[in-house]
């Protein structure tokens, strides 16, 4: 389906949920709505699948205004970050509910259509149970198979696997990419994780504060992110930024009194101003990459160790740095340690915000 | 361990003397009741039941009263569902002075109402049917129904509505097959504030009616007559009356408690 929105504003009395912003889903494709908690996300997927009505604008579905079309009429599938089931039934009736509801569908289709959606998410051997009987994953998995087995050309996600445990996040994930591809729905996908972004791919738009940042294919967004705030949405941790200025001799950025970066070739146009820097605290490392690597002596204030990885807090004077290492690294508050970047990889945003230069991507 | 135990002990004496007293009763003799005190009954005697089952006069008013308070429960708890259900799910003008304004007519004496509804009835050829005393009650069960429901139905997500209707089901097809099963413990417990309320009343059910619908209650005041009071038939009257109260709150024990920890009772 071709979900327009046009011009699509939502306000509760004189608080304003979305400024209006005007976007079209890529049709057949994942699209990501990323940003954090109150960003208007979930307000946003309401007013596409027609929960709400909007304050302004139209939404267009293949061209046809929907606006205020009730959401029984309008053909569509949505799971909640809640695990919306009907308690009274057995998971089987609930996956066979939109099913049956459609008529003209025989009672023969319908048994076989909602055993194979139970088989892809496996849960065929808890049809005969009820959802309350059930753990939040495999309740998740029965609200998801209601939403797929309708086969509804429009497919809305409101961060269906927040409220799962972490295991069982990255194996419904996973698998979550595979079940989209292969269908001709629309999907809209919500989430605060720039990493589920990534690894659903397709197309992502960036959402705060109830503003549309900036729309387009997910690489693309993730790599050259329209202003700072985009930035620190669609990296996790944030990303490290720090004000600078670009004077005298413009290959290198001052930041503190007692620190000039020099620049990578790709932000060698830029012009003498203030620019804020930002590094991705994946980039920042803990022994040189290139020769050309810069290093920082900083103070650890806290080791976070997360297993794959430890996420390294520290300070340079006023610069607070945040480093995402490979690998289990026991570093003391209070140490000293020397970390490098590496201008290449260094994104500049000018003084509204606004991205001055991101890191070239060659042909890797 | 006793010690323990003693207060409880107490409590549960307390509680339970005077409806042992009352069963005591029913089981003796007028000359046993009035004659010395027995802790048990000496000449033990179901005379006062039998005169009770036997008697149209006397086992018509179990009858009525049945009838009125089962058309009360049913029409009020009917009543009350959709009503709850707008109030849980619905914003609009004065929606929350409206939910207090109706609480507010359990705060009027049922005295109050009554010449209103004497006249009001007698007008309309509505004295002395079943239908009467229920529709008098309703003034005070609606409004409660319509509390306890409204916090069952607030403690459902919304978002479980939304889903019925993302499916495909029509409002009336969710409401009867989804959402109404939802809330069974509380229509359970409203139905059993409702049957409480109606049995009980006196004041209303003994105004309304005259003959064809007089209310066991009211019968009992039958006991008195010039030979004296009939204290043996009216305990065993007593002990029938505290049956179906019983029974309703043996079926909805388990779900009593809930009514109360959402406050609402």
């Amino acid at each position: 389906m071709q979900l327009q929105l046009d011009g699509i504003s939502k306000g509760l009395g004189a608080d304003i949920h979305i400024y209006p912003l005007s976007l079209s889903l890529q049709a057949g494709k994942i699209n990501v709505l990323l940003g954090q908690t109150r960003a208007g996300k979930t307000t946003l997927m309401r007013l596409m699948a027609g929960l709400d009505k909007p304050t302004g604008g139209r939404v267009l579905a293949d061209g046809v205004d929907v606006t205020g079309v009730s959401v029984r009429r309008r053909n569509l599938a949505m799971v909640y970050q809640q695990f919306v089931n009907y308690p009274a039934f057995s998971v089987f009736e609930n996956i066979a509910s939109p099913l049956r509801l459609a008529g003209k569908i025989g009672e023969q289709e319908i048994r076989s259509r909602v055993e194979a959606v139970a088989e892809k998410l496996h849960i065929a051997h808890l049809l005969k149970r009820l959802p309350g009987e059930l753990s939040g994953g495999q309740q998740q998995r029965t609200a998801m198979a209601r939403a797929l087995v309708k086969q509804a050309p429009l497919l809305l996600l409101d961060e269906p696997l927040v409220n799962l445990d972490y295991k069982l996040r990255e194996e419904l994930r996973a698998e979550l990419k595979e079940l989209f591809s292969n269908s001709n729905t629309t999907v809209v996908y919500a989430t605060t994780e720039p990493q589920e972004a990534l690894l659903l791919g397709g197309h992502t738009i960036v959402l705060d504060a109830g503003r549309l940042l900036q729309q387009g294919p997910t690489l693309e967004v993730f790599h050259h992110p329209a202003n700072q705030r985009v930035a620190e949405v669609f990296s996790d941790p944030p990303m490290n930024l720090f004000p600078s200025t670009l004077r005298g001799q413009t290959r290198e950025a001052h930041l503190a009194s007692d620190i000039a970066i020099p620049l990578g070739a790709h932000l060698h146009g830029l012009a003498k101003a203030n620019y804020t820097l930002g590094v991705r605290p994946s980039h920042v490392r803990l022994q040189p990459h290139s020769p050309v690597d810069y290093p920082l002596r900083c103070e650890v204030d806290l080791a976070e160790i997360s297993g794959s990885d430890t996420y390294l807090h520290t300070r340079h004077g006023d610069i607070n740095l945040v480093a995402q290492l490979a690998g289990v690294h026991e570093l003391a508050p209070g140490s000293n340690v020397s970390l490098y970047i590496n201008p290449a990889e260094v994104f500049a945003f000018d003084a509204q915000g606004q991205l001055a230069g991101s890191p070239q991507r060659s042909a890797a | 361990m006793k010690k323990r135990y003693f207060g409880l002990i107490l409590y549960l004496v307390f509680a339970i003397l005077p409806i042992y007293w009352m069963v005591n009763m029913s089981l003796k003799t007028n000359e046993e009741i009035t004659g010395a005190l027995t802790l048990w009954p000496r000449h033990l005697t179901f005379d006062n039941f039998r005169t009770i089952l036997t008697d149209p006069a006397w086992y018509g008013g179990y009858i009525n009263s049945l009838i009125y308070v089962l058309i009360n429960t049913v029409l009020s708890v009917a009543v009350a569902l959709p009503a709850s259900y707008a109030f849980s799910r619905y914003e609009f003008l004065g929606d929350k002075h409206l939910f207090f304004w109706l609480l507010t007519n359990r705060m009027s004496p049922p005295a109050v109402f009554l010449l209103p509804f004497f006249q009001l009835y007698s007008s309309i050829n509505l004295f002395d049917t079943h239908i009467a005393v229920a529709l008098a009650h309703m003034l005070f069960n609606v409004p409660l129904a319509v509390w306890i429901l409204e916090g069952f139905m607030a403690g459902i997500p919304r978002e479980i509505d939304e889903t019925a209707y993302i499916d495909g089901y029509s409002f009336p097809r969710f409401f009867v097959r989804i959402f109404i099963p939802l809330i069974g413990a509380g229509i359970g417990v409203t139905a059993f504030f409702c049957f409480m309320f109606s049995w009980v009343e006196l004041l209303l059910a003994r105004t309304l009616t005259s003959v064809n619908a007089k209310p066991i209650v009211a019968i009992m005041t039958r006991t008195v007559s010039a030979a004296g009071m009939d204290w043996g038939v009216l305990a065993a009257a007593g002990v029938l009356t505290i049956v179906p109260g019983a029974l309703v709150i043996y079926f909805v024990r388990n779900y009593i408690a809930k009514g109360f920890a959402m406050g609402r009772v």
